[in-house]
């Protein structure tokens, strides 16, 4: 299972890191002409690249378009360039690609993810490392304050921390600003148990024996008690990792996070978020379906009771 | 037990107190306030009157001396935004988060826990297997996105009405029909929150019961000529819900971190939308109001299913009479 874990992990690094090299159009690029433009279906003849057929508005006041079947398209990953837009996943309401926007989105919402998760862990582990090694004051401290944070309502201390920053910042700010509220409140998750694992640890042979050869604190937590908890780790970064996504589309969903021209999966969802929208223009919540195979692919590595593996 | 359970409750009220002073303080010291929207309009002198009658000019200290003065008393200030007190604002919203977290707590029991002992008390077959697809997709389905999923379900096929509580033609209405209007306004929110929870509940459920039924004691009663389903229900399952009741306490802080979502999309007048309200307006008084609320529901679920947990496990009892 860690190793299952790790190769997800990697996996959607790798996603939030490829989107300038998978995305057909850069994530801002509007077509004016092609306002929620319904997804192309792509064909396939024989072994030539795929195509789609073109579509053209048909009726601006309906948003009808139709397929003009006379031509096609090649997709744009196989060389194919052309005049007219190729939208697999349909366009949103400024005539933006959907599938640009969410490759791009995954790069904010997945990659402030992964950098929460990452803060997460380089703080929380040293510091239940410490509260169980050191024990005493030290220990009653660390965890008296971590479960005060787990047992905070969350979602409202989000909020709060958000709101009363200035709404209005650059992408990048927001970017940080959010990944160290994500921090502030993820942290005590890997501490808890780190500080469990250690204080288990720290009396077992291997760890007196080493302590006898003259190692010192530090060096025994470095060797040998971090590399006992490495599984742990792994486990709480995997249920961080959807927990801080969905924290992003939801801050952003309600407009507290990043500012509308970023694509983010929160950002995506707000603008599909509209009931008469999502019922005519389905496509624009492609955001949704990404987070639903997200925190399955998560909930299938960590389900505890596979008998398979 | 009886000064375990006031300890806790000691540390529920500190929570609550800190929870809301943070907050009251931040939204104090953030930049704005609610007259930010008015500052566009109105002359210095006026706005200056204004910022004098809401008690917004006075030092920091001041403002949070007076208000904790008034917290002692249960009082929790004036909203700014709807110049209404905050006690009845909160009242109001969280019965109504009350009403859509109860309906999806009970929804979740009532799918969870069925299919939960159904699923484990087989060892094989196309029911089971379904179950536990079923439940790892439900599982995967946050709030967020289940709430999303099924407006645009009920949109497209105007099953039921989206949005709000209860239709906005229904003014008039007789009290029968508002509680129909409700009823079908109430499903989409509830479902969306007790998705995820039923399925993890079955999980859990699921687990328990396989373990109970391995008990010797289960064997002995089959062994009585009780049937396999009478020794499941009377004998295996009781046992496996001790460790089930344990969920509730947790089941609490995931119901209340996803109905502010729900109560966003679905536009459910909860204590998450008034929160969110009051937060855009800097209304700090009610931003107070809501976490110290939040935290006390909170705090109070959590406690709430400690004492089930207590009554239903002996082992829990003794532990904490150390």
């Amino acid at each position: 299972m860690t190793r299952r874990a790790a190769l997800f992990v990697l996996a959607l690094t790798a996603l939030s890191l490829a989107a300038p090299l998978l995305a057909p159009y850069d994530a801002g690029l509007a077509f004016r002409d092609f306002l929620h433009a319904p997804p192309m279906r792509p064909h396939l003849q024989g072994f030539a690249a795929p195509v789609v057929h073109p579509i053209v508005l048909a009726d601006r006041l309906e948003q009808r378009f139709e397929a003009d079947q006379t031509r096609t398209i090649p997709l744009p990953w196989f060389g194919g360039t052309s005049d007219r837009p190729v939208f697999l996943l349909g366009a949103d309401n400024f005539g933006r690609d959907v599938l640009s926007r969410l490759l791009y989105g995954a790069r904010t919402s997945v990659g402030l993810a992964l950098f929460a998760t990452v803060g997460a862990v380089l703080i929380g582990a040293p510091a239940g490392a410490w509260a169980g090694l050191r024990g005493g004051w030290v220990d009653d401290a660390v965890m008296r304050v971590a479960d005060f944070v787990l047992i905070l309502p969350v979602i409202y201390v989000v909020l709060v921390l958000r709101a009363v920053l200035p709404l209005v910042l650059p992408a990048s700010t927001v970017f940080l600003l959010v990944a160290w509220i994500f921090v502030a409140v993820g942290w005590p998750f890997v501490a808890k148990g780190v500080r469990a694992i250690v204080a288990a640890e720290r009396d077992r042979e291997y760890v007196l024996a080493a302590r006898s050869l003259g190692a010192g604190p530090a060096r025994i937590l470095v060797h040998h008690l971090i590399p006992a908890c490495s599984g742990h780790l792994v486990v709480q970064a995997t249920l961080l990792l959807p927990g801080f996504i969905l924290a992003e589309a939801t801050l952003s969903f309600v407009g507290l996070g990043f500012p509308d021209p970023v694509a983010s999966w929160g950002t995506m969802l707000a603008e599909a978020g509209n009931y008469n929208a999502v019922a005519r223009f389905p496509w624009t919540l492609a955001p949704a379906v990404a987070i639903f195979a997200i925190v399955l692919a998560t909930n299938l590595i960590a389900s505890p009771d596979d008998r398979t593996s | 037990m009886g000064r375990y359970l006031l300890r806790r409750l000691g540390f529920a009220l500190l929570l609550v107190l800190v929870v809301s002073s943070a907050s009251l303080l931040l939204t104090r010291l953030a930049p704005g306030d609610i007259t930010s929207e008015q500052a566009l309009v109105l002359d210095p002198a006026s706005l200056a009157k204004l910022r004098t009658e809401l008690g917004l000019d006075r030092p920091l200290a001041v403002q949070y001396a007076s208000w904790l003065a008034g917290v002692v008393r249960l009082d929790f200030g004036r909203s700014l935004l709807y110049s209404r007190p905050v006690s009845t604002l909160i009242g109001e919203r969280a019965l109504n988060t009350a009403m859509l977290a109860s309906v999806a707590l009970v929804l979740a029991t009532v799918i969870g826990l069925p299919l939960g002992v159904y699923s484990g008390s087989r060892s094989r077959g196309v029911g089971r297997a379904s179950v536990r697809v079923l439940s790892v997709l439900a599982l995967s389905v946050p709030p967020l996105i289940g709430s999303l999923g099924l407006v645009f379900l009920a949109a497209r096929t105007g099953w039921l009405p989206v949005g709000g509580m209860t239709s906005a033609a229904g003014i008039d209405q007789t009290w029968a029909q508002w509680l129909v209007d409700l009823a079908r306004h109430l499903p989409i929110p509830a479902l969306a929150l007790a998705l995820p929870l039923a399925a993890t509940l079955e999980r859990l459920q699921s687990q328990a019961i396989e373990k109970a039924t391995r008990e010797p004691f289960v064997a002995a009663s089959r062994a009585r000529g009780l049937g396999h389903a009478q020794a499941l229900i009377r004998h295996a399952w009781p046992v496996s819900l001790r460790s089930v009741l344990g969920l509730y306490g947790i089941m609490i802080g995931s119901l209340f971190s996803g109905s502010f979502v729900v109560e966003v999309i679905t536009s459910w007048p909860g204590l998450g939308r008034l929160m969110y309200d009051a937060l855009k307006a800097r209304d700090l008084y009610l931003v107070a109001g809501c976490a110290a609320s939040g935290a006390f529901f909170l705090a109070a679920g959590t406690w709430l299913a400690d004492v089930l947990l207590a009554f239903a496990d002996p082992r829990v009892r003794s532990q904490e009479a150390r």
